[in-house]
């Protein structure tokens, strides 16, 4: 097969439909799935960058309390005035301030879960990927998918003015609890929650016409003989990840408007009778619950979860399986495995809430869920170990970054067992060891396999390869730098440090009559800094290889430069509007590498069977 | 290559583009506002006794208001029905009927809030409560519109029955509305707390207005959907007929959904 990039092929392939649309109607108001999930793909990594800066920042002020942030502070100064940046006792302009702290860590989690990971990671491969894995023209709906990055798209824009508007950002974490999230910025009506709550609105309903599209779309447009159990294990993750958000996502939306009436329109749905603030009772109604915020908050939050980790292990496993060269062990397990994780995962939300005081029963119920929901994760990550036995592995970029999931998943997952029971969770509740368990999972985890989901696609979706040794460098000092971020914070929150210390724990470690966190684990935070600093450093290899190598990439030999089973190789390079020269079937399973017998190692779906 | 199924069925489902679509919608929809229903039934069981109002709503509009939109359910069935049938003139009809009901559906409802904003509880020093209406029925006063407009007195007609006090007759049930004692004279200094019927009175009147808001909300945008499929959308009959009545199908199933939901918000809000 010949790469048919031309222009002339490409060309070709429209004739007879319409004219080449222009700029604008092709790559801003497009309905193509492919350039929707690039639009989603791009805007997903700036704001990936974005909520890194802030945590980089955050992460100043927790080394060296009471310190001018340097070079960038006066920038900050001048860009949010001075009820958010002041000066340190030196006199130095770009001290930040306990509030801007607040807003920084609030909107650098909403920015990674909401405008980062999830839209790379469901949005972005899934829409550029799952029509091409099933052998679909497009998605079932083009033109709702369009709406979809469009509400996205502007609920990113208002969460990015929140910064502007008077007293900040939300500052009540990303969680939003409530009553501190409305009486937070009592002398602001239109305050930074307010923006958050719209800007979360805006996105729920930018993942509800996702999440209709995708189910839509892989019920109805998979190719013939495209059965179910021959879908590739990514389309399968991405499947119930679409279920969990539309599902998961309304009670939040709910929450949400009800909050917005809790602060503008003076109701008390979440604030309880006899609140007082500063002193002075709050004069409303009363009669609310606090904790229906956080029931409604983490209905979401933990089906959120596993939306983070799903499309995942969907981009690891067609990884795993391509460079090991053989079929991946277990694929009916891994199919079930994720179905019994989409409904799990909608029963053992309270897990989040055992220092709520809702109850030990109700406590008990949630362990037992919790416990219960490893099962099938462990069952998912044990599948892929063995799948390595025996391969003839390459060890590309992609594979590096697949293989480097693995331990890191695990090590997120296994230090979430102690988080599970209640007993051990009373210790570790709200302190780094928390920070530390969900970012194994996400970080090193969910974004090693974005990376590596990247390096993966890019031909297809260029014609051309990202450079390889600086896909290595990327990959090593990213392993590194993000092992001695988070490894360091295991052992300062079973210490039993804080994780929303404004001054990273200094004044529990002076304090004379308190039994403090040891000053060898305060110290700690200076390494884990210098650590963050050093990887957003590493990141400069991949932003400069992924522009680069669009122009100037060695270009792929073929369609399929992998040498990959799934339907997405199969079609021209870049696939052009319509996706497939000619409508495609299906003959086989999706991972037929090294089948005895065969001259080549692998066998694509869709060649037939021969007689 | 074209999207395939938009308007035929894909043999193993059975089904075509949208309507996996407009259901997988629904059971968000669901969700959605299955959310705010636990949230009334949590709020009104944790609620301590004499704050959780009940029986200030109006019954009998309620009542003809569920009548009404269970009128607009049997009419866009109906037209669904004449477009399978090929008659595009009995769809006309009955759709205009839908979109009257869902008008009507609205402007009912409009009155049924200013109802509320013109209503009026009273929390006094001394510990007492009364509910009423302030002369001249001005709207969406509250504690704060003392101060503000410098009254030293209000003048309020109480009603007869105070909701958190035990019912004596049915007879005095219907004195709620409109059943007024003498007008009494409150100086400002003895109110504690004035609210209007609005949101911020109680969390049972911030349930209903979010629910009920929301439920319109649906209804109107419905509405446009229905409104636009009978009036500039109703010209695709000519070039696909076939796709034209499924677009009336979705809809349809959509409208169903929204008085669904009213058949859920009305016991709850008002009977129960």
């Amino acid at each position: 097969m010949q790469p048919t990039t031309t222009k002339e092929t490409h060309h070709a392939a429209h004739e007879g439909h319409h004219d080449e649309p222009g700029f604008w109607r092709k790559y801003i108001f497009s309905t193509d799935h492919k350039i929707i999930g690039l639009q989603y793909g791009i805007t997903g990594l700036i704001f990936l960058f974005f909520g890194f800066c802030l945590m980089l920042l955050m992460r100043w002020q927790i080394a060296y309390p009471g310190k001018a942030i340097p070079v960038v502070g006066e920038l900050l100064y001048k860009l949010l005035g001075e009820e958010m940046v002041g000066k340190d006792a030196l006199g130095k302009i770009g001290l930040m301030l306990p509030d801007l702290y607040n807003s920084f860590g609030a909107m650098h989690g909403t920015i990674m879960v909401f405008l980062a990971i999830v839209p790379i990671a469901f949005a972005a491969f899934g829409n550029y990927v799952v029509p091409l894995q099933i052998g679909a023209p497009d998605m079932a709906f083009p033109r709702v998918n369009m709406a979809s990055y469009m509400c996205y798209f502007l609920g990113g824009v208002v969460m990015l003015a929140s910064f502007f508007v008077p007293g900040g950002a939300a500052k009540s974490g990303w969680t939003s609890y409530s009553p501190l999230a409305t009486v937070a910025d009592l002398g602001h009506h239109w305050d930074g929650q307010t923006f958050w709550i719209l800007g979360m609105v805006l996105l729920i309903t930018s993942s509800l016409l996702g999440a209709v599209n995708f189910i839509a779309t892989i019920i109805q447009l998979r190719a013939k003989g495209m059965t179910w159990m021959r879908l590739p294990f990514f389309v399968w993750a991405q499947f119930v990840t679409a279920f969990l958000l539309l599902l998961a996502f309304p009670p939040l939306e709910a929450a949400g408007v009800m909050q917005l009436m809790d602060n503008l329109f003076g109701t008390s749905f979440f604030l309880p009778t006899g609140l007082q603030v500063t002193g002075a009772p709050l004069p409303v109604s009363g009669g609310g619950s606090p904790l229906l915020w956080q029931h409604l908050f983490w209905f979401l939050g933990h089906p959120e979860v596993y939306v983070l980790i799903l499309p995942a292990m969907g981009i690891v496993c067609e990884i795993l399986a391509n460079n090991t060269r053989k079929p991946i062990w277990g694929y009916k397990s891994l199919v079930y495995s994720v179905l019994v994780i989409g409904f799990l995962s909608f029963i053992v939300w309270a897990h989040h809430m055992y220092l709520t005081g809702m109850g030990t029963k109700i406590a008990t119920f949630f362990q037992t869920t919790t416990m219960i929901i490893s099962i099938p994760s462990v069952i998912i990550l044990t599948c892929f170990f063995i799948s390595l036995w025996g391969g003839s592995i390459r060890f590309n970029t992609p594979m590096l970054f697949a293989l480097a999931f693995l331990p890191m998943f695990g090590i997120g997952g296994l230090t979430g067992l102690p988080l599970g029971f209640n007993y051990t969770d009373i210790h570790l509740h709200d302190t780094y060891y928390v920070i530390a368990h969900f970012h194994y999972v996400v970080a090193p985890g969910t974004i090693f396999a974005l990376f590596a989901g990247i390096y993966y696609w890019y031909p297809k979706a260029t014609g051309r390869f990202m450079n390889e040794f600086w896909g290595k460098v990327h990959f090593w000092t990213s392993l590194i730098f993000m092992n001695l971020i988070f490894q360091p914070m295991f052992a300062q929150g079973m210490a039993g440090l804080h994780r929303r210390m404004y001054d990273g724990g200094a004044t529990y470690a002076d304090a004379a009559n308190v039994l403090g966190v040891p000053q060898a684990f305060i110290d700690m935070n200076k390494g884990i800094s210098h650590a963050a600093w050093a990887l957003g450093l590493a990141q400069i290899p991949f932003i400069i290889n992924f522009f680069v190598s669009r122009t100037r990439g060695k270009k792929v030999a073929s369609d399929n430069p992998w040498d990959a089973t799934t339907l997405e190789w199969q079609t021209p390079t870049p696939p052009p509007h319509g996706n497939f020269p000619k409508p495609v079937e299906v003959y086989r399973s999706p991972y037929e590498y090294s089948v005895p017998g065969k001259s080549a190692d692998f066998t694509p779906q869709n060649e037939p069977e021969k007689r | 290559m074209d999207i395939p199924y938009t308007t035929q069925l894909r043999e193993d489902t059975n089904l075509y583009n949208a309507k996996v679509g407009i259901w997988l919608f629904l059971a968000s929809e669901v969700m959605l506002f299955g959310a705010l229903f636990s949230s009334y039934i949590l709020l009104r069981v944790g609620a301590p006794p004499g704050t959780f109002p009940h029986g200030l709503l109006n019954i009998p509009i309620g009542t003809f208001n569920t009548a009404v939109l269970i009128t607009s359910s049997i009419t866009v069935v109906m037209a669904w029905a004449s477009l399978k049938m090929g008659n595009f003139g009995k769809f006309k009809f009955f759709q205009a009927i839908t979109l009257l009901c869902a008008l009507g559906f609205l402007t009912i409802k409009t009155f049924e809030y200013r109802d509320k904003f013109i209503h009026y509880e009273v929390w006094k020093n001394d510990g007492t409560r009364m509910t009423g209406h302030i002369e001249g029925n001005p709207w969406l006063w509250n504690t704060q519109t003392l101060s503000d407009k410098k009254l030293a007195a209000i003048t309020f007609s109480p009603d007869a029955h105070h909701y958190a006090e035990p019912r004596k007759h049915d007879a005095e049930a219907k004195s709620d509305h409109g059943g007024h004692g003498a007008a009494v004279q409150i100086p400002a200094a003895d109110i504690k707390r004035l609210s209007a019927f609005v949101p911020a009175h109680s969390t049972y009147f911030g349930i209903y207005f979010t629910l009920t808001a929301l439920h319109a909300l649906h209804v109107l945008g419905g509405a446009i959907v229905i409104g636009y499929l009978w009036g500039p959308g109703a010209k695709m009959w000519k070039t696909d007929p076939e796709r034209f009545t499924n677009r009336i199908e979705v809809s349809g199933l959509f409208w169903h959904f929204v008085d669904l939901v009213w058949i859920f918000l009305f016991p709850v809000l008002y009977l129960l």
